[in-house]
């Protein structure tokens, strides 16, 4: 059985018809063509498939297509605001927290989500925010780095 | 540093070329691709970890409406893969490990291959395996290879200096111990993935992310009969490497072969579980080691004999004891060494090149024995390490000449950031369930190329057009280091523009020269030296056509940001772009291009193991600050300092992303990471049950970049892609050991190792 499906990605509405089992990253990747939001592991464990559903950071293999019915995705795509990056996305660029760039896209998802609802974090509530997300190129270091410059200078 | 000053790119830490793409989602893996008609392959894996295969059967499975191909071993040549050539891409008589590619499906898409993959039947006759590279030593057990008697890989590595059994009787001191390291894995991001696509005119074009794309090239065209110039190589942006894709391994053939057979082009892309379960890893080994020393702390001998799991295959982890061998006859002072190898087939999966290429595992014994060695002698462990520190002009045992050499200033930075001579005796005076400790170990790593093949060479290109921007085509690959953004930084400083004039092409075989493969933390010293010759030929032909131009003499010219300038008459200057301009749009016209192949002046390592395989060596060390919790047995690090010799930092961020990337590697290797493999079977095969380092993880981390500006390096750099990973478990071991007053001697350092550890210390004293 396949469902129809209506949902609002990156601001833009869209409609889908669906397998039962088909998972909004698949969606978003495969009938989309959103290939920012990227396949790490399929399974919840490396965060690398974040997008924000209602404004809150979901690891997007663990969502079922149709339940996001209704619901307004932003995908990494959807962050740069005409032609200007994401003050994280910029923090990321300068500050060296890229290297592979697997991760990258759910790193930066995940740490707006913990920035528009903490903006004042304190020093142990940065990694706890991005620790369901793997990098296995950073050391983490500068990722967290380009965060905090985003928070101090929203301060 | 003073000399700074004269460079305007070198130095400075400008943002990688590829990083706003990464930041979008605009940068394209081998899994974003999607071409018209593509298909999806699926691999069906072996049941059995040694076994005959009887019958294979895919007739159900073909039935499949969307299966578009299936393939067995006898859709393949006979020709195998890998180092000894010992691995058929599929397996037609024998399986030899739960890793063993069988089968492989194209089909519409991943759902209806995995179906498919269900229906085939194959038939096994089950037999004995062995697991344990000890007991596959032994006679009488089961045989992997008809070839390789008693399980013994053909690869042999010894190496003997000196004379370590006189060295052995006139030593005040001599300690010796078994350590025992783990099977690690990769953990590259994204899972393995290439696609296929085939021409009409029989033209293969692979979308890979492989490491080597003109060994691939060849290696590939060997195996599916047709010349490599009819295979050409794109590698999309690469999701991790960390030496995972050092070799051609039978995806990549598979998914040639499902799109040959289809007549359509093929994806295959790994699972998490297949990711962990079936690409090479880094090998266990199994080290006896014995040091001595005189009475002043003179290190006297080291005799050492590594048995690496091979598993059932050989790739490049076989190799690795060419490299790791440094450790041993090399770091620190030591005129007399034996060292020798067993490498031994097992049914486990097989083992292949990873982040320090062995090193990890070498300088994990050397150091960890550095401090029992000093403590057997009564010394302080960092004493014993500058009495017997390498130094510049030496030539080691194994032939390797040193030149530059940052060790000793590297050991004090780290002694002297975790407050060495205060806290390393505090134990004594300890009490409470946490205990504290300190300490460091160092490394040596080729920093100028590692010659382990015939060539150790990178091809270059420099291309300005009308408007004076600059392309580099380099054979080198980038897989996430940054290294295209230093060598832009390389080329931009000799011909005296801006980096940003630099635009890097490095991805496609039909375009780039050869390049051996990015490994050995080579890729900025060799590509660098390269891209710097074939600048400074363009640079010298642009200073001909101006000299025309400016009616100066051609000495008299040179170009600083984007101008040549007469330095005899300042206000002489022209936009290089005019005078390209100038010479293009003339009669008998002319454009500007150079080309360079800069391979080092270095040797392979002859049959005794002698030779000096890199132009320069890199040195570091790393200090770890611990607290171990008796009640739990779990080690907090507190700190961790890093000081690396880089020869010169091209750009600073990204050389200390390299090194806080590779500490974050060398954290999990002491305290977290393990495949636990059980009769051949991973049974971790997830990011939830295999513990790799997360934020939570990672320790306040100081780094010390030491340059030492070296004469061989491009501007002086010296290669450090693998140094943050090398002596990072040694340190955090010999802090461990200063915390408990005892020591371990297996990783990982997890809980319960260490917690039983403590309960037997306190069992033994009663």
């Amino acid at each position: 059985m396949k469902h129809r499906i209506k949902l609002r990605v990156n601001g833009q509405d869209f409609e889908a018809i669906v397998n039962p089992k088909t998972t909004l990253v698949d969606l978003l990747r495969d009938k989309l063509g959103l290939t920012g939001t990227n396949k790490g592991c399929g399974t919840g464990e490396c965060g690398a498939c974040t997008v924000l559903m209602n404004g809150s950071a979901v690891n997007s293999c663990l969502v079922l297509a149709v339940d996001a019915e209704g619901a307004e995705i932003t995908t990494i795509e959807g962050l740069a605001h005409e032609g200007h990056l994401h003050p994280l996305q910029q923090a990321f660029v300068d500050e060296g927290a890229v290297q592979c760039g697997f991760c990258t896209p759910g790193m930066i998802l995940v740490a707006k989500d913990f920035l528009d609802k903490n903006p004042h974090p304190q020093e142990e509530d940065y990694k706890t925010a991005i620790s369901g997300n793997l990098c296995r190129c950073t050391g983490y270091i500068k990722i967290i780095k380009a965060i905090k410059r985003v928070a101090e200078s929203e301060r | 540093m003073s000399d700074k000053k004269k460079y305007s790119n070198i130095g400075r830490s400008v943002p990688r070329l590829d990083a706003v793409d990464k930041v979008t989602g605009k940068a394209v893996y081998p899994q974003d691709i999607n071409l018209p008609g593509m298909l999806y392959g699926k691999i069906l894996w072996s049941k059995h970890p040694h076994a005959k295969i009887l019958e294979i059967d895919t007739t159900e499975a073909e039935k499949l409406p969307g299966v578009e191909a299936i393939i067995t071993a006898k859709d393949m040549p006979p020709t195998k893969l890998g180092f000894s050539q010992d691995n058929p891409p599929l397996k037609g008589d024998k399986v030899r490990s739960l890793r063993d590619e069988v089968a492989a499906i194209a089909a519409v898409d991943e759902d209806t291959a995995e179906r498919a993959l269900e229906l085939i039947k194959v038939k096994y006759k089950a037999l004995p395996a062995v697991f344990d590279p000890e007991e596959a030593m032994k006679d009488g057990a089961p045989q992997i290879h008809a070839e390789a008697e008693g399980n013994q890989n053909k690869l042999h590595y010894a190496f003997e200096y000196g004379d370590v059994n006189a060295a052995k009787a006139e030593s005040d001191v001599v300690v010796k111990h078994r350590f025992k390291l783990p099977w690690v894995k990769h953990c590259c991001l994204a899972p393995y993935s290439c696609v296929a696509s085939w021409d009409g005119t029989g033209k293969l074009t692979m979308y890979s992310p492989t490491q080597i794309p003109f060994l691939y090239q060849r290696d590939l065209a060997n195996i599916l009969q047709i010349p490599p110039s009819m295979i050409r190589v794109i590698q999309p942006k690469i999701g991790g490497a960390f030496g995972s894709k050092l070799d051609l391994y039978p995806n990549e053939v598979i998914c040639a072969v499902l799109a040959r057979k289809s007549g359509r082009p093929v994806m295959l892309t790994y699972t998490r579980e297949e990711e962990f379960k079936c690409t090479p890893s880094r090998q266990p080994v199994i080290v006896d080691i014995e040091m001595g020393a005189k009475k002043d702390g003179t290190l006297t001998f080291r005799d050492v004999f590594f048995i690496l799991d091979n598993g059932a295959y050989t790739s490049w982890g076989a190799t690795i004891p060419y490299v790791l061998m440094h450790s041993i006859t090399s770091l620190y002072k030591c005129r007399n060494i034996r060292f020798d190898t067993a490498i031994i087939y097992t049914n486990n999966i097989y083992s292949g090149a990873m982040r320090g290429y062995g090193n990890p595992q070498g300088t994990f014994v050397v150091e960890r024995m550095m401090d029992i060695l000093a403590e057997k002698l009564g010394m302080d462990a960092l004493e014993l390490r500058l009495k017997n520190c390498n130094q510049p002009g030496e030539t080691t045992p194994q032939g390797l000449k040193i030149t530059t050499c940052g060790l000793r200033e590297c050991l004090e930075t780290v002694a002297k950031r975790l407050d060495w001579r205060r806290k390393r005796n505090q134990r004594q005076k300890q009490s409470g369930p946490i205990l504290h400790g300190i300490g460091l170990a160092s490394f040596i790593h080729v920093g100028g190329g590692a010659r382990v093949y015939r060539s150790d060479g990178c091809g270059a290109i420099v291309k300005l057009d009308d408007y004076g921007h600059v392309t580099l085509i380099t054979g080198s690959t980038e897989i996430g280091t940054g290294s295209e953004t230093g060598l832009a930084q390389i080329t931009a400083e000799e011909l005296g523009v801006r980096t940003e004039d630099v635009t890097v092409i490095n991805n496609d075989t039909a375009i780039k020269p050869w390049d051996v493969g990015i490994h050995a933390s080579r890729t900025t010293f060799i590509a660098g030296n390269a891209a710097r010759q074939a600048a400074a030929k363009v640079k010298a032909k642009i200073l001909k056509t101006a000299a025309e131009l400016l009616d100066e003499p051609e000495d008299q010219l040179d170009i600083n940001d984007r101008k040549v300038y007469s330095k005899r008459n300042p206000e002489k200057t022209s936009e290089i772009g005019k005078v390209i301009r100038r010479a293009h749009f003339r009669e008998h016209g002319e454009t500007f291009m150079a080309e360079a192949f800069y391979d080092p002046p270095t040797e392979m390592e002859d049959k005794e193991y002698r030779g000096n395989i890199s132009v320069t060596y890199g040195f570091g060390t790393q200090g770890a600050d611990v607290e171990v919790d008796t009640e739990t047995g779990q080690v907090r690090i507190v700190k961790m300092v890093i000081a690396n010799d880089v020869g010169r930092a091209i750009n600073p961020v990204l050389v200390e992303g390299q090194l806080e990337g590779g500490l974050s590697m060398g954290i999990g290797y002491a305290l977290l990471e393990k495949l636990v493999v059980e009769k051949g079977e991973i049974i971790n095969p997830s990011f939830l049950d295999y513990k790799m380092p997360t934020a939570k993880d990672m320790p306040p981390a100081e780094i010390v970049l030491v340059e030492t500006d070296d004469p061989g390096g491009p501007f002086g750099a010296k290669g450090c892609g693998e140094a943050g990973t090398i002596p990072t478990a040694a340190a955090i071991g010999n802090a461990v050991a200063n915390a408990l007053g005892f020591h371990l001697f297996e990783l990982p350092m997890q809980p319960e190792v260490v917690l039983s550890a403590i309960k037997a210390q306190r069992d033994k004293r009663g």
